[in-house]
């Protein structure tokens, strides 16, 4: 059996604190801040990131404790953490809500009549809401926190596999890809329609990062470094800009052969496009080209504020989310400015990291103090913590 | 970086201010109507001096109150055009219905095809799609049908997407259905009559104000004019060049 690594890269947690701080600016309508993003460069965005990191940390953490305490305390720590975010994901459903509800009392246009069809499931609350309990419901940029419940509802199994036969879990993991595109699987949503990040697929990335964290890193490391790979992957990168180009500079389309789109569109983020996998692995190449792990920069006061944010994910994720909300309503309410969108975006972040300060001044203090420690009250959305 | 591209061609635009005989508050989003697929169909209409045009639209297309229709876009759309083609016969039918889906609109689209015999479908489908939640690979699947369907019929598309609504941007996952729109005019080489964009640009230059709450339609009939204009010319612009491309290098 495998044991899990103790060190951490910290790599990862500059890179997830970045990705919140990404999701954050890409949940804000109309932000000019989110120009920046990577989405707008390429096929794959945040969330491909941000499920193979947290795939990558859950099997670090939990990894080590069925090394420690074994199968059943560490399957009982994944599902306690499912049911913790399951409880913060109703906690900013009921946000949702609110801003729906006051748009539906305060908003009226002609021109929007069609809109405003979106405030008619308010009328029923009752299925609504039970809707959304059984996480049916599917309400606008809320998708990650549903599927990482269900990826984590299904870790511990996988990482007993992962930890007897690592390879044989990465083939399983695949093949359930494959039979997702063969047999159109997914989770079934209210009131039509399917989940938007459907598990089938994007469990591919997470136990993919998990993969890594065990054994891939060490075995993929050799020949990561290659200049072929790292050629491979920049080339394809650039591949992905040019097309991404097209889409926002029509008169450039008629360079693009028919055949090409003909091939690649539509590029399904809901079923995680191979174009996209491929995308984020070419980031992850160049990434892992240009930064390595014994980097000294990681250890700079430059980065501190985003590896901060990395360690709390859970929490800095969902505070995100409300603040995605709230600047949504600031820019609706006061001013939608391109400089009120900045200051919102910049206010938005220097709040996450002042939150994941806090927290982890508590936590070193928690640690520190006398008396006996909180039971359990250690772990960030992916079991961030160190 | 689509912010950087635009106000280069809002300058570009004002600064040729070849559209001198739109109002500034249409001609402002006029590039997002450059368009180099032709419509051979509707060209072949114009040469026969009759231009035919279905209007296959949702709630978006229509406004409220009893002159409604003869405000929303579609009917502003004739006169622009008559005026426009002045030797043309031009008819616009219109079939739009509140809360309605790109499958729904499919399956009314043979008969409408049948009894219009347009040479010309616009289809503006997209929000009803996504405040349900249709799987985006259906609607896809569905524009992909409904545009063989109207090809099969002997009518070109136009497809347009949903409008820019400030309000509800952060309750109606819009991308998912403006992309899978945008990737189908691509494949299937139709023009896209980008509402969604020109009405961003409107509100981000101040030239529209979309976050206000009014039941009083100036707004919107203001929109719907340059809505109606920007297709106009669209349509003029894509049938001129609706002879066949010539094979350049040989």
């Amino acid at each position: 059996m495998l044991s899990v690594a103790s060190k951490r890269d910290l790599r990862l947690d500059l890179f997830l604190g970045l990705t919140l701080w990404l999701i954050f600016l890409d949940h804000i309508p109309s932000n000019a801040v989110s120009w920046v993003t990577i989405r707008n460069y390429g096929f794959s965005d945040a969330t491909e990131i941000f499920i193979f990191i947290s795939g990558y940390t859950a099997a670090f953490v939990y990894g080590r404790t069925m090394d420690e305490h074994g199968f059943i305390v560490s399957s009982a720590r994944a599902l306690k953490q499912a049911w913790q975010i399951y409880v913060a994901h109703i906690f900013l459903l009921i946000f949702y809500l609110a801003e729906i509800a006051y748009v539906a009392q305060r908003f009226d246009n002609p021109l929007y009549t069609e809109e405003m069809g979106i405030l008619d499931f308010l009328k029923e609350p009752d299925v609504t809401i039970l809707q959304a309990l059984l996480l049916k419901f599917k309400p606008a940029n809320m998708d990650l926190l549903p599927l990482y419940i269900v990826l984590l509802l299904g870790f511990p199994p996988l990482l007993w596999l992962l930890l007897r036969s690592p390879s044989f879990a990465l083939i399983g993991s695949a093949s359930i890809y494959v039979l997702m595109w063969w047999f159109d699987l997914n989770l079934p949503a209210y009131p039509n329609g399917v989940w938007n990040l459907n598990p089938f697929a994007w469990q591919l990335l997470f136990v993919f990062g998990a993969w890594c964290a065990l054994c891939g890193a060490e075995s993929l490391g050799r020949w990561l470094n290659s200049p072929a790979i790292v050629g491979f992957a920049g080339l394809y990168l650039l591949l992905a800009f040019s097309i991404v180009m097209t889409w926002y500079f029509p008169l450039l389309r008629s360079y693009v052969p028919r055949i090409v789109g003909e091939v690649i569109y539509p590029i399904d983020k809901t079923n995680l496009d191979v174009l996209r996998i491929l995308h984020f692995l070419s980031l992850a190449v160049i990434t892992v080209w240009c930064v390595p792990r014994d980097w000294r920069g990681l250890k700079s006061a430059i980065f501190w504020p985003t590896i901060a944010c990395g360690q709390h994910s859970l929490e800095i994720f969902c505070l995100g989310v409300f603040l995605s909300f709230a600047g949504h309503f600031v820019l609706t309410e006061l001013s939608n400015r391109v400089l009120m969108q900045i200051v919102v975006s910049v206010l938005g972040i220097a709040l996450m990291v002042a939150a994941a300060t806090m927290i982890s001044w508590y936590r070193s203090v928690e640690r520190r103090g006398p008396g006996p420690r909180p039971p359990g009250a250690t772990l960030g959305l992916a079991g961030g913590e160190v | 970086m689509r912010k950087f591209g635009t106000i280069m061609l809002v300058l570009l635009a004002l600064a040729g201010s070849a559209w001198a005989d739109e109002p500034a508050e249409c001609s402002v989003a006029e590039h997002f109507v450059e368009n180099p697929i032709p419509l051979p169909r509707a060209g072949k209409g114009l040469e026969a001096k009759r231009l035919d045009i279905l209007v296959l639209g949702g709630g978006s297309s229509m406004l409220p109150g009893a002159s409604g229709e003869s405000k929303a876009y579609p009917s502003r759309l004739q006169n622009v055009l008559a005026q426009k083609l002045p030797n043309v016969a031009i008819k616009v039918s219109v079939d739009t219905k509140a809360r309605r889906t790109a499958a729904e609109a499919l399956q009314a689209m043979p008969q409408h095809l049948a009894t219009a015999k347009p040479n010309l479908v616009v289809w503006q489908s997209g929000v009803i799609d996504a405040m349900l939640g249709v799987d985006p690979d259906a609607f896809n699947a569905t524009l992909n049908k409904g545009i063989e369907t109207a090809n099969a019929f002997g009518a070109d598309v136009i497809l347009m997407n949903t409008q820019y609504s400030p309000r509800t941007e952060s309750m109606i996952a819009l991308s998912a259905y403006l992309e899978n729109m945008h990737w189908v005019a691509l494949q299937r080489e139709v023009p896209l009559f980008d509402r969604f964009g020109i009405m961003k640009l409107w509100s981000e230059l101040g030239t529209f104000d979309f976050f206000s709450a009014t039941n009083k339609l100036d707004t919107a009939e203001r929109v719907h004019d340059c809505i109606a204009r920007l297709l106009a010319d669209l349509i003029v612009e894509a049938t001129k060049t609706a002879a066949p491309p010539v094979e350049s290098g040989r």
